[in-house]
């Protein structure tokens, strides 16, 4: 065991660590627009339309996020039609192509939390607004929206946590993530293991933050006293 | 109790000395099967390539059985060390960066590294020698990396991850270029095409092989580069030679390639594979 490498390669580590985050972050918050989207769309009597949202969700829930950034990031990259088009100016950058992946990844599992957590919702409690003459937009805005919400956190932790550990993935498409700066490292030093426990500790750490925050929501939103 | 011990200790001994005699008995050399013409694979899987056929002739001269094993290029010097095979031979370079860690036997093959750009670049046309030395420096050298330096300014390099190319963008002798590393070399061809590369660097085999596989235009720009940072040829790497039974083998395994290739060298083996598979004689 090289403790010294350990020591010095945490730093750098640490500093790829804002990226990944950088990642997740902003991967989790147009997914979660996508997911809500998603999911009023497959509560939707339009038959289209929930087809169109059942399509989405069932494509990217079943094949892998691997095979999702490959094709975004290398595929669309093939079509020399693309190259001339604006899209270019976003689907050049690895950065732009990875949170795309990741962003509509989540989204389609976000969309599955929140459309049984819509699907939960006790009909008592619309019907007790409706009775006290509350709109329809207020009632799905004020009441309908908080308790999917609430009732999908512990759900939602788990699609946060599962997306954390995916933007590793991001390193394949040329990102210096936490990953990516590991490989780097381990590819000048030779030493996978010690590279690999430090980064592995940071991961769990970020894990045991956001398993927390999770815990916290949970436990102040809580509805039962 | 103690006869239980007994037992225990003489199968162990035993699981041993089985092992011990299994490994001596067969070489396995680690390859990337994604590195063309040097080594890849068909249609149908198999492992090929300058080195996969180079191999096979040397365990000819050393009389030995082989296995050829594939593995991921960013994870081989680490694999060679976990004993999953014995030998490298993966158009590895001989540098004094990866000297510190393993061993290598004498060079069989010269890789020549040089930059690729698509066709109506602006990188076109650099004006430089067609070839440089690092290792002999000197003021046309210098004047070369400047002249690099100043095209490559700002400009997106692509590279395969822990290569001598990388090391040589990373150390900073044409100034600081962004680098971006891939997996594969197939990786790094396909975003050179694809133009999110403004150059890539590599074995100028490796463009050249694409370019007549692909139909892209892909162009080779500027000086071939050697010495320095891009080492001393591509030689079998190997463990380095410890105490016991175990550091003997490494150490007899480098011995017997080494001899294999001065003999295939003697007679014309390595030139003869070469020319089929780049086209010109790399052998060295």
């Amino acid at each position: 065991m090289d403790f010294e490498l350990m020591i010095t390669s945490f730093p750098k580590l640490l500093n790829a660590a804002v990226i990944t985050l950088k990642l997740l972050s902003v991967s989790l918050f147009i997914g979660l627009f996508i997911g809500l989207l998603f999911a009023i769309l497959r509560l939707n009597k339009n038959i289209f339309l929930n087809r169109f949202a059942y399509g989405y969700s069932y494509v990217f829930r079943g094949t892998p996020l691997l095979v999702q950034i490959f094709i975004i990031y290398f595929g669309l990259g093939q079509i020399e039609y693309l190259r001339s088009t604006f899209l270019w100016v976003i689907l050049k950058e690895p950065y732009w192509c990875a949170i795309i992946a990741f962003a509509l990844n989540t989204g389609a599992y976000t969309s599955e939390i929140l459309r049984s957590a819509f699907q939960t919702i006790k009909p008592g409690l619309i019907e007790a607004g409706k009775s006290l003459g509350i709109s329809n937009k207020i009632i799905f805005y004020k009441i309908q929206i908080p308790i999917a919400i609430r009732q999908s956190l512990p759900a939602y932790g788990n699609e946060m946590i599962l997306m954390m550990k995916g933007t590793s993935l991001a390193s394949t498409v040329t990102l210096m993530d936490l990953t990516g700066v590991a490989k780097y490292i381990i590819s000048t030093t030779f030493k996978p293991i010690e590279v690999f426990i430090v980064a592995g500790s940071i991961y769990l750490f970020m894990t045991f933050c956001i398993h927390n925050v999770i815990k916290f929501l949970e436990r102040k939103y809580t509805f039962n006293s | 109790m103690n006869n239980l011990k007994k037992i225990l200790f003489s199968v162990l001994a035993s699981l041993l000395i089985i092992g011990n005699v299994n490994a001596s008995d067969k070489i396995r050399i680690g390859t990337e099967g994604a590195y063309p013409p040097w080594n890849s694979k068909d249609a149908s899987g198999k492992l090929i390539g300058f080195e996969v056929e180079l191999a096979w002739s040397l365990c000819r001269y050393m009389k030995r059985q082989c296995e050829i094993v594939e593995q991921d290029w960013d994870g081989m010097i680490p694999a060679l060390l976990m004993r999953k095979f014995d030998a490298i031979m993966a158009g590895m370079s001989i540098t004094a960066e990866r000297q510190k860690t393993i061993t290598f036997s004498q060079g069989y093959a010269d890789e020549v590294a040089q930059l690729a750009v698509m066709k109506g670049s602006s990188l076109e046309g650099m004006d430089t020698p067609s070839g440089i030395n690092l290792s002999l420096g000197g003021s046309d050298v210098k004047k070369t990396l400047k002249t690099l330096t100043g095209a490559l300014a700002g400009k997106t390099v692509c590279v395969q991850t822990a290569t001598i190319h990388q090391n040589f963008l990373d150390s900073g002798d044409v100034g600081s270029v962004n680098v971006r590393t891939y997996k594969t070399q197939d990786e790094v061809n396909l975003d050179l095409a694809a133009g999110r590369c403004d150059a890539a660097l590599a074995a100028a085999v490796a463009f050249t092989d694409y370019a007549e596989k692909s139909g892209k235009p892909v162009v080779l720009v500027g000086p071939t580069f050697s010495g320095g940072a891009f080492g001393n040829g591509v030689g079998v790497g190997v463990r380095k030679g410890g105490d016991g039974a175990i550091g003997e083998r490494d150490a007899q395994i480098l011995n017997d390639f080494n001899k294999a290739i001065e003999q295939a060298r003697k007679n014309g083996d390595i030139s003869r594979i070469a020319i089929k598979w780049f086209g010109f004689d790399a052998s060295m």
